[in-house]
């Protein structure tokens, strides 16, 4: 076994118990924690047994195993990136309209 | 009934004597919204007579104008003159904008620094960083207005009702010109006096507003 082999599936082992612990503080749900449960131990599968991303490149018509890993990575990558982005400024416009009722408030009982 | 909506975040040092001008000049009814400053703005402008809102957290200008703009609404204003709290706009100027704007039955009135010649304004920023500024205006909101960087407005209580800004940073000024267009209002630009202090928002300030245009354009 080669040495980032090692260190990748101590990696996943922690993001799986981190998982674990999330479910168990209910901060996660059931439905969330079984999608990266089964992303990490794919992950897991893919560490140990290279050969399987070979025969998925060879399916999709790309070269290698390791440039499949990085284009699916680089897509999910982007389309979480986008996703939070629009949460956040979904965020921040609550935000902004709480601070607003709450100026409104504080000055109609000053008066 | 007029409205002057002056947002201000830290300008304890500026804020009381702009309060006073506004008063000495007619205007009573004087709003001034605290963007979550950490000295004595609230306190100050309390003092000098202004009707005080207070952010409880820092949310940016464009928010403090908002807020401002509902308050006024909520109230009766039938204009809102929006005006700025560190002392760079001249109390004089405001009467005659209204009455041109008046006037002229148009719904919004852009000031402009550019339409005579009292503003004494640093070179760099007359002749690259408001071109800059003006001509990327104009790639978003298809507005070349002669000062597309000005805090000088004035709203009728019709174009307000229209014009939401969601932009809490700096880029509201720039939504505020979009949403005029995409409203259909009328307007027009006049002369004002633009006093300088300090440098203003500087270079990096430009890039946050341009910064918080893209994300307009992306994900808005």
């Amino acid at each position: 076994m080669l040495p980032i082999q090692i260190v990748l599936i101590f990696f996943f082992i922690f993001a799986i118990g981190k998982v674990v612990g999330r479910v168990r503080a209910k901060e996660v749900s059931p439905r969330a924690a079984i999608f990266w449960l089964v992303f990490w131990l794919a992950a897991g599968v893919i560490v140990v047994v290279p050969d399987t991303t070979s025969t998925i490149a060879k399916w999709l018509g790309v070269g290698r195993g390791a440039d499949v890993v990085v284009y699916v990575a680089l897509a999910i990558l982007f389309f979480v990136l986008f996703r939070l982005v629009v949460r956040q400024q979904r965020l921040e416009r609550d935000l902004t309209r709480l601070v607003r009722e709450l100026a409104f408030k504080d000055k109609d009982s000053h008066v | 009934m007029i409205s002057i909506v002056i947002p201000a975040y830290n300008e304890e040092q500026k804020i009381g004597r702009v309060i006073r001008g506004l008063f000495e000049h007619g205007w009573k009814n004087v709003v001034v919204v605290d963007d979550g400053s950490s000295d004595r703005t609230s306190a100050i402008a309390r003092g000098e007579g202004a009707i005080v809102l207070q952010h409880r957290i820092n949310r940016g200008q464009g928010a403090a104008l908002e807020t401002g703009d509902q308050y006024a609404l909520r109230h009766g204003a039938e204009a809102v003159v929006h005006f700025d709290g560190d002392g760079q706009f001249n109390p004089t100027d405001i009467r005659p904008a209204i009455e041109a704007f008046q006037k002229s039955g148009r719904a919004v009135l852009f000031g402009s620094r550019f339409l005579d010649n009292r503003s004494q304004i640093p070179w760099l920023k007359r002749y690259v960083i408001l071109p800059i500024a003006r001509w990327i205006h104009f790639v978003f909101t298809g507005f070349l207005l002669s000062d597309a960087q000005n805090g000088f407005r004035i709203l009728t209580r019709r174009a307000l009702e229209q014009i939401r800004i969601t932009e809490d940073g700096m880029a509201h000024n720039t939504e505020i010109q979009a949403l005029v267009k995409d409203a259909g209002l009328t307007w027009l630009e006049w002369p004002v006096e633009v006093t300088y202090h300090e440098y203003g928002q500087g270079f990096l300030g430009g890039v946050k507003i341009l910064e918080d245009l893209l994300f307009r354009a992306l994900f808005k």
